[in-house]
């Protein structure tokens, strides 16, 4: 009786959650509702007897794509910029296909049978006897070793892609250049400087530093933005206002 | 643990249903915020995990627990990428309004 | 012995190749005199090697020998090889032909001396067309035969149109072309036939197995044939087409658009004379389908009499003799037909010599006076060109068939086995044959009496005209000595008493088949009677153009509807006109604005358009809006669900 009236509660606050994720106006109220349907969902899966996914989906989403979603969120700013009011057009009819759509699915997941023979076939005694984790390590580590190193490199790409994706040409970022680094003499880039005695260095003229700028390297090499370039829209955007 | 001992198997696959039905209805309800369109994905991906975790307990086969490892792989990398794109959207136009993003035609 | 003999066999065959390839490619590079040399000594090794070969033959009585040259195409149970197949029928056939083509070669250094342009082209042409034809008669199976037959028409082709400036002259050739093609088809269907009957185009394998094929029904649409009925007459069409047998002869007399020297060799060795050589070398298939052999009767005696009776009126002098060629390849089939293969080649052979003898002197003619062929401006020749007068007075007595020359004894040969074989289209074919002898008569000593007696019709032409060189004569006094003794020496060959063992077995004659002997025995009127029918047809010819020149004048005027008849060869042209070319090019002209111009072109116009208009109405969903892509594909989620629903 226990896990019926729990998996009742869990889904009812998971569905409303979901809701709520789609209707809030706020985007940081929508991605903590994410959470809480997150969080929710994995009370379903330990119903169900996933223990260590349950684990996995709150540490996954809650601690790390959540994260994600509430930097950008906070980064863009998006909750300060007022979202336009109004449905879009096409909402009454999305709405017709939602109901259809879950008419739909209840009356498969109603009718849905299992056939005995195939539950009887499909069955894995012996995992059934450890722990879910070890259960689930005995078979991604034996029968799915290849699908879990290409997860893997799914990540790795994503990962790559995310940075490229993401990485910004900035005039003023300084990058390493190994070829140039490799022919550099210490002449070229240091001096000695005699400091006098309890006189600081801005005295001096401020820290050691390279004689070459950035500038310099970057028009020679023709290697990355042009000093003067405009990398972005928000630049471009600050320096009107600030014009204004 | 089955749950066709405790819940039974039809009760999953309909808030398994009714949760992608949200995320589906999210994908247009979202009032032309990109990032929501991602939550709503997420939302449908959960609950395709959510019909795997079941049949998985109800058929004490582990396969279905190892599938939804992988979709969350995936599930990851999707968002991680999809919010790069977003950032990057949001960098060029200054928006992450969905009816600003009509530069898939040639 | 042997070895050398094949080999002899198989470099007479190649020689005039080796001939056509250096005088036709290296022409321009070697200079005309010199190609013209090369093309002439490869015919020459090849006469000469081609008399060894039947000197060894003759002596040694090889029968039939393989000589295996290359293999040419292997295909699961379709196998052909460059065979080369030495027994008597394709030796003699090898003599006359490089005989006659050799001749032929010589006289065309006359002939073509006051051609403006370099004639190697046309000796590397008639190289070709010799080296064809050796193909065709030396081939072991019928692919092979098949090449040599293309390669015929092919040669014929070309030399037909050898003045392709002359609109008429390529029409000549195109329509050569097309009219050996339409029979072509029919032959290579037979062929197809017989190889899906046999399993084999080897005349061995097939000859073989045609006892025990003999009773075979082939089925087409649903009805039964006797196959080698069917085949039998397939390829007869196919040889109809070659040697020019009613309804496919139009092509014939068009021919003679070509130099004279061409017409000679077609008509003599080269071409008309592959059906006859077709319907020999298959004998053992002919012989067991007897109602194709009625039907060859009736075609060869009736071609016979048509050809004849148009060579009557024509008055130019090669269409006369073409018409003439026509009527003799009749007598042919008619022995064919009749079952006397040995007779038809007999005739083959003597035909071949006063025949190339006539067109040689045809030519010497024309070429005296400067390309004049209308008989009806000639006369009184005789004092002018003695030696052509002469010669062609040979000729025409062994056309006729006038005792002891060589068409007396060959076309008595027809005659009497037309009469023995005893059956009905026997004597229709024999009746029609004996009309034609003096019809033969008549319009050959017609030609004779135009030509050279009686008094010059047109001063101008008289006056300049000269007789031929020697060049041009001493070919034309060879092939008389042949047209004169051939007969009488060849005879007991090739029909008399050495028969069996001359032919030794390249030709079969059924076993109830004994028309070979009974022939012999005709009554002493039916033997006669050609030889009378021919003499009546000289007095008459004599009564109507020396002694009163008005006759033929008032009938032809008085019977004007014959005389145009008979000019317009029974309109068959006109007739295959109005038959077949005009339906043909009101379809192709269907075909072309309807076909062409609306539908192959319209179509891909069509497409463009629709594609333009429905792309410019379909293209608003290309909106480029994501939100409206992933609606779409929302909206297909649910139809598939519901699909999915429904059906299951």
């Amino acid at each position: 009786m226990m896990p019926i009236i729990l998996f009742y509660i869990f889904a009812v606050i998971l569905l409303l959650s979901a809701v709520m994720v789609v209707i809030s106006r706020n985007s940081v109220h929508a991605a903590l509702f994410l959470v809480l349907a997150f969080c929710n969902a994995s009370g379903l899966f330990l119903i169900a007897g996933a223990e260590f996914l349950a684990i996995l989906l709150i540490a996954i989403y809650a601690g790390a794509v959540m994260i994600l979603f509430l930097f950008i969120v906070m980064t863009m700013q998006t909750n300060l910029v007022q979202l336009k009011e109004g449905m879009q057009h096409y909402l009454p009819v999305g709405f017709c296909i939602a109901i259809v759509l879950v008419v739909e699915l209840i009356i498969v997941a109603i009718n849905w049978h299992i056939d005995p023979n195939v539950a009887e076939a499909a069955r894995q005694p012996l995992l059934q006897n450890m722990s879910n984790t070890k259960a689930l390590g005995s078979l991604i580590y034996t029968n799915y070793i290849f699908l879990f190193q290409m997860a893997g490199l799914v990540l790795l790409v994503a990962m790559i892609g995310a940075i490229v994706l993401t990485l910004r040409k900035r005039p003023t970022n300084r990058r390493q250049v190994v070829a140039r680094q490799h022919m550099r003499e210490p002449n070229q880039t240091l001096e000695m400087r005699s400091v006098e005695l309890n006189k600081g260095v801005d005295d001096l003229g401020g820290y050691l530093r390279p004689k070459e700028t950035y500038y310099g390297i970057a028009q020679e090499d023709s290697f990355g933005p042009k000093p003067g370039d405009k990398m972005d829209i928000t630049e471009k955007r600050q320096e009107r206002e600030q014009s204004k | 643990m089955n749950i066709l001992n405790t819940v039974g198997l039809a009760p999953y696959l309909i808030v398994s249903g009714l949760l992608f039905t949200i995320g589906l209805f999210g994908i247009f309800a979202s009032r032309k915020n990109l990032i929501v369109i991602l939550m709503s994905i997420e939302l449908m991906l959960l609950s395709a995990n959510l019909n795997l975790i079941a049949f998985s307990s109800a058929l004490e086969n582990l396969t279905g627990q190892v599938l939804v490892m992988f979709t969350l792989t995936v599930a990851a990398a999707e968002s991680a990428i999809g919010l790069a794109i977003v950032m990057v959207y949001y960098r060029n136009r200054h928006s992450v309004e969905v009816q600003d993003a009509t530069m898939m035609k040639g | 012995m042997a070895p050398i003999t094949s080999s002899l066999f198989a470099i007479s065959v190649f020689a005039p190749l080796g001939g056509f390839l250096i005088a036709g490619l290296l022409g321009r590079v070697l200079g005309d005199n010199f190609a013209k040399f090369i093309a002439i000594l490869g015919m020459l090794i090849a006469v000469v090697f081609s008399w060894c070969v039947l000197g060894n033959m003759l002596h040694s009585g090889i029968s039939s020998t393989i000589v295996p040259l290359f293999d040419w195409i292997h295909a699961g149970s379709f196998n052909v090889s460059w065979y080369l197949r030495m027994d008597m029928l394709s030796v003699s056939m090898l003599t006359m032909v490089t005989s006659v083509s050799l001749l032929v070669h010589i006289y065309s250094i006359g002939y073509m001396s006051h051609e403006t342009m370099p004639t190697y082209r046309f000796f590397a042409y008639l190289s070709l067309f010799t080296f064809s034809m050796l193909m065709l008669i030396t081939s072991d199976n019928l692919i092979e035969l098949f090449f040599g037959w293309e390669a015929v028409g092919l040669s014929s082709y070309l030399l037909i149109g050898y003045w392709y400036t002359r609109p008429s002259a390529v029409a000549a050739a195109i329509k050569a072309f097309v009219v050996n093609r339409i029979a072509d088809l029919f032959f290579l269907i037979g062929i197809c036939v017989l190889f899906i009957l046999s399993g084999s185009v080897f005349y061995d394998d097939i000859f073989h197995k045609i006892p025990e094929l003999a009773n075979t029904q082939y089925h087409l649409f649903s009805y039964g044939f006797q196959a080698y009925e069917f085949i039998a007459l397939l390829l007869f069409i196919g040889a109809m087409g070659k040697s020019a047998q009613l309804f496919l002869h139009v092509w014939l007399p068009d021919a003679m658009e070509g130099p004279t020297p061409v017409s000679a060799l077609i008509h003599a060795a080269t071409m008309v004379t592959a059906g006859i050589f077709l319907m020999a070398r298959m004998s053992p298939l002919v012989e067991f389908a007897p109602h194709v052999k009625m039907f060859i009767v009736i075609m060869g005696a009736t071609t016979a009499f048509f050809a004849g009776t148009v060579a009557l009126a024509q008055p130019d002098i090669k269409k006369s003799i073409a018409y003439s060629t026509c009527s003799q390849l009749g007598y042919m089939f008619v022995a064919v037909g009749v079952g006397a293969y040995q007779v038809a080649m007999f005739h083959l052979t003597t035909h071949a010599f006063f025949k190339a003898l006539l067109f040689l002197g045809a030519g010497s003619v024309i070429h005296a006076l400067h390309d004049e062929q209308n008989m009806f401006k000639m006369g009184g020749l005789s004092k002018k060109l003695p030696a052509t007068c002469l010669l062609m007075w040979i000729g025409c007595l062994a056309l006729g068939g006038i005792f002891p020359f060589a068409g007396y004894w060959s076309k008595d040969a027809i005659l009497e086995a037309a009469w023995m074989s005893g059956s009905t289209v026997g004597y229709y074919a024999w009746i029609m044959t004996a009309i034609t002898a003096f019809l033969t008569a008549f319009y050959s000593w017609r030609i004779l009496f135009l030509v050279f007696h009686g008094k010059p019709r047109d001063q101008k032409i008289y006056d300049h005209a000269h007789e031929s060189s020697f060049v041009m004569t001493l070919p034309m006094c060879v092939l008389a000595t042949g047209a004169t003794i051939g007969g009488f020496t060849l005879a007991p060959y090739y029909i008399g008493k050495y028969q069996l063992a001359f032919w030794n077995d390249s030709i079969f004659n059924a076993p109830t088949n004994h028309i070979m002997t009974l022939m012999h025995h005709a009554p002493y009127l039916i033997a006669k009677a050609p030889l009378a029918l021919g003499i009546l047809g000289i007095i008459v010819a004599f009564i109507c153009y020396i002694a009163a020149p008005r006759i033929p004048v008032i009938m032809a005027s008085g019977l004007k509807g014959i005389y145009q008849f008979l000019l317009n060869a029974w309109y068959f042209d006109k007739l295959y006109d109005f038959i077949f070319v005009r339906p043909y090019i009101a379809l192709s002209k269907i075909l072309w604005k309807v076909g062409d111009q609306e539908i192959v072109e319209g179509m891909p116009v069509a497409v463009a358009r629709i594609t333009d208009r429905s792309a410019k109405g379909i293209s608003w969903i290309q909106n480029g809006s994501f939100a409206f892509y992933a609606f779409t594909m929302a909206i297909g989620l649910v139809v598939v669900l519901a699909t999915f629903l429904i059906y299951h």
